[in-house]
């Protein structure tokens, strides 16, 4: 039975507590909590586990909190096909579980303790985006409920499919303002035999990453923390032969290029109160670097970077960066978000409305938490 | 009905730029697909996003429909033309605008050539992954519309795996840049959308860095089952290779016949296992390959990039080729989960003995992807609406499966009465919210995809949880 209460201490998005919390088992209790919510006109915040709800906007409204955490079965591992079918609410760490026996892997660097419904709503990924993509590259086929509580679904569950329009990737990273993700398939990779890190500092951080991509030799990552002043490089090697790759990478790479661990910092955001994520192309490290005293950490074979700041020097920044890039700034203390403006300028904010316009006409699903207030 | 339209983009564009001669108006009349044929009202080559947009315009001002043609090899009618409407053909866009090795993306308009682009970052080393077997014909918008796949696209992913972003004319005549910006991932959406969202004036492509080295196995199977079991084997050993690809005895016949491509005799089955990427990987994964090949009766390695193309040859060749053994044929394409691949030949088999009319198979068997052609006498009275029922239940067999009536080739205005057999009403309701988003008037490639349109409704003015006023 889908288990409701009133909202109380703990249960705060961003500062705002939800009127009643209703936590569903199955993806038809999910449905009837927003039929629920639609006939009553009731605005609704999905939820997973918490791992990324002080990213994005503060809602304007909530009166229900959807907290999708027993939605939690693995509905199907058809390890034959590389593909794997769970509800919203597992944890990408007990889908790992699920997966490794059959020697498989959702390549997506999220957090572990993340939900999938998390990982897809903030369309988040790590190092090894590189090599696999994001989330909307891995997902084939989702489920979700409408803001009207319809369950609808697109894509399937085979990795090649072109039959109609791939919402999927229109949900993923849309902050649950467009449906609640109940249910998704996602293609797998093959754990790797062999894992390899190969490390290179110095002043010339771009000449490695260069080098690297470059390169025949296919790294899983190349990440860079650091500033203007020094950084250090360190590029992934996953496959039956790592080891050997990676030797030949430090011999292309020279200087003190080595082959190391994991360094701390991997796929870690860096910490401070404002959290901006950066896109630049690769070739403009130099100028993301020298950007202004500022650490910068990031998956440079991609140009995503994550920059953390005091909240006293966030606003200065955030300009400088928008000036030549895109900037969103994923976590601030609340009181900056509307001086930030977290999401900045978008040339289809227009069209993002209108879509909104029509999949949640009553702008109820998580209001205020996207883009122009979407 | 379309004069003054003419008359009018004749002012915005070239005078030679439109195109309202009715002889020159039928070299347009269909794609890839030729049972589906109609004379487009009217055809104009822009040059540029802005006469395309100026285009778009002038047809949504007037409620005339519109329809965007790339090189038109579309195999489900995407790019047919209406008779009340004009055809937007992007063969005049073809300058490939920005190569920029550093950051491995190329910027190019959307009548580019899809081989062009690989072949211009050639010498440095460089791709454009996705490989259609169209890929010396077809575009890159008609690529970016179709989201289209290759041989290699098993381990490569498709074209919206390697597009960053897409400059577009939406359907109300504006050029937005869709990208990895904030917002809603509107590219992500908009790459298969069949053309059905805007029209595509400018792409940013991935490119790839060509692998250290590659290697390519043909390995003969005795039949279908033992090949199929080969593909299970290799993908279980956590294998990915760049391609796998299967041939029955049929198909196999037809290259044959068409360009020598000498593979074993008295094979059931060949599979062209293709493994790329650097050398120590690839000299370990292909030496599993070849030990989980065990049951092919012979084993061919090619010896070099001249063998290997010649053993693509008879692969890349299939479809025309089957036109030496059968004066008629349908191309299929559907997919199904791997692993059911062996049930599913099964049933096709039953399905075609039963019926009497040959199928023979050439697939992309990495990933379940089917290419059933279905062949028929067009001179024999009914044989083609038998053909059309053997290769309208390989689809229900596809959908039974849990598979999907599409893997690459589109929907189009042939699949479109196919969809329901896939989504619920409201599953593709929902898609069309997106459609009404951005083309309310629906006058964007009207009646492709979706078996009947949406209303775009008005929208509820009141909403919850918002100060009136901030919006807008
Ligand atoms: C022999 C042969 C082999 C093929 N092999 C493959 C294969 O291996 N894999 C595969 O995926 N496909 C294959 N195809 C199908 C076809 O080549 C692809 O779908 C291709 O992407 C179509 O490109 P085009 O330029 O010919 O597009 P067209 O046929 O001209 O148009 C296709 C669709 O794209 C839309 N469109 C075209 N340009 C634009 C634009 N600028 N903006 C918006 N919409 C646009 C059209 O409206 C239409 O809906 C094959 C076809 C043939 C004939």
């Amino acid at each position: 039975m889908s288990a409701s209460r009133p909202g109380g201490p703990g249960d705060e998005v961003l500062g705002v507590r939800p009127v009643r919390v209703e936590r569903p088992e199955t993806v038809e209790e999910a449905a009837e909590a927003l039929r629920r919510a639609h006939a009553e006109g009731l605005t609704v915040v999905p939820r997973g586990n918490g791992t990324r709800l002080h990213w994005g906007g503060v809602p304007r409204s909530c009166d229900v909190l959807l907290d999708t955490r027993s939605l939690d079965r693995v509905v199907e591992h058809a390890a034959g096909d590389l593909v794997v079918t769970v509800e919203a609410g597992v944890p990408l760490a007990r889908l790992a579980e699920v997966l490794s026996p059959a020697g498989q892997q959702l390549a997506l660097d999220s957090p572990v303790e993340a939900t999938v419904g998390g990982a897809l709503a903030t369309a988040s990924a790590g190092p090894r985006r590189l090599l696999y993509g994001t989330p909307r590259d891995l997902l084939i086929g989702v489920t979700v409920v409408r803001a009207d509580g319809a369950i609808v679904k697109s894509g399937g569950k085979v990795v090649k499919n072109v039959a109609g329009y791939d919402l999927g990737k229109l949900y993923t990273g849309s902050f649950g303002t467009l449906g609640l993700i109940v249910r998704a398939s996602f293609r797998l990779h093959p754990v790797p035999a062999q894992h390899a890190y190969v490390t290179v500092s110095g002043r010339e951080p771009l000449k490695a990453v260069l080098a690297l991509l470059h390169s025949p030799l296919v790294p899983s990552a190349i990440e860079l923390d650091g500033d203007a002043s020094g950084s250090e490089v360190v590029a992934l090697f996953e496959g039956s032969a790592a080891q050997a790759r990676a030797a030949e990478a430090v011999r292309l790479l020279g200087g003190d290029a080595r082959v190391g661990e994991e360094p701390a910092w991997w796929g870690a955001y860096p910490e401070g109160e404002v959290l901006v994520e950066l896109r630049a192309k690769p070739s403009e490290l130099p100028d993301v670097l020298s950007v202004g005293g500022v650490r910068v950490r990031g998956s440079a074979g991609s140009g995503v970077w994550f920059l953390a700041v005091p909240a006293s020097e966030a606003a200065e920044l955030v300009v400088r960066l928008r000036a030549r890039w895109t900037a969103i700034v994923r976590h601030a203390p609340v009181a900056l978000h509307d001086e930030l403006d977290l999401w900045g300028p978008s040339s289809t904010l227009a069209l993002t409305r209108r879509v909104k316009d029509q999949f949640d006409p009553g702008h109820r699903l998580s209001p205020g938490r996207f883009i122009g207030g979407v | 009905m379309l004069q003054g339209l003419a008359e009018e983009l004749r002012r915005v564009l070239r005078p030679d730029s439109v195109i309202d001669d009715p002889v020159r108006l039928r070299t347009y009349e269909c794609d890839g697909l030729t049972v589906h044929r109609a004379r487009p009202g009217l055809v104009v080559l822009p040059e540029a996003a802005e006469e395309v947009a100026a285009v778009v315009r002038a047809c949504v001002a007037r409620g005339v429909p519109y329809v965007a043609r790339g090189s038109g090899t579309g195999l489900s009618g995407g790019a047919l033309p209406r008779t009340d409407g004009v055809l937007v053909v992007t063969s005049r866009m073809r300058r490939i605008l920005e190569i920029d090795l550093d950051d491995q993306r190329a910027v190019v308009e959307p009548g580019v050539i899809n081989l062009d682009v690989s072949k211009a970052v050639r010498p440095d080393g460089y791709h454009y992954a996705p490989d259609p077997s169209s890929q010396q014909i077809c575009s890159i918008g008609g690529n970016v519309a179709e989201n289209s796949g290759g041989a290699h696209c098993l381990k490569y992913g498709f074209t919206a795996n390697h597009v960053l972003a897409c400059e577009i004319v939406t359907p109300e005549g504006e050029i937005v840049t869709l990208d990895d910006g904030p917002g809603y991932d509107l590219l992500g959406a908009f790459v298969g959308a069949e053309g059905t969202l805007g029209i595509t004036t400018k792409v940013t492509v991935r490119l790839t860095r060509n692998p250290e080295v590659v290697q390519t196995l043909l390995a003969a199977f005795s039949s279908i089952e033992q090949a199929g079991e080969a593909v299970s084997a290799i993908i279980g050993a956590g294998i990915v290779p760049a391609a796998i690809e299967m041939m029955d005895a049929l198909a196999i016949e037809a290259a044959e016949a068409a360009v020598a491509c000498g593979y074993p005799e008295n094979a059931g089955a060949v599979l062209i296992v293709e493994l790329d990427g650097p050398e120590p990987e690839v000299a370990h994964q292909f030496a599993q390959v070849k030990a989980l090949c065990l049951d092919a009766f012979e084993q061919r390695v090619a010896r070099d990039d001249a063998d290997r193309a010649l053993i693509w040859k008879g692969r890349k060749s299939a479809f025309a080729a089957v036109g030496r053994i059968s004066p008629a044929y349908i191309v299929q394409d559907g997919v199904v989960p791997r692993t059911s691949l062996p049930r599913v030949l099964a049933s096709i088999d039953r399905l075609s003995r039963e019926s009497g009319v040959k199928v023979a198979n050439v697939f992309h068997a990495g990933d379940g992807n089917l290419h059933p052609l279905v062949l028929f006498d067009d001179a024999e009275e009914g044989a083609e609406e038998r053909a059309e029922g053997v290769s309208g239940a390989i689809l229900d067999l596809c959908i039974t499966h849990g598979g999907s009536i599409t893997g690459e080739h589109g929907v189009g205005v042939d699949k479109a009465r196919y969809m329901p057999r896939m989504f619920t009403d409201a599953d593709l309701d929902t898609m069309q919210l997106l459609r009404c988003a951005l083309d309310p008037a629906g006058l964007c490639n009207p009646g492709k995809v979706f078996p009947t349109p949406r209303l775009c409704g008005e929208i509820p003015r009141v909403r919850r949880g918002e100060p009136e006023g901030e919006l807008y």
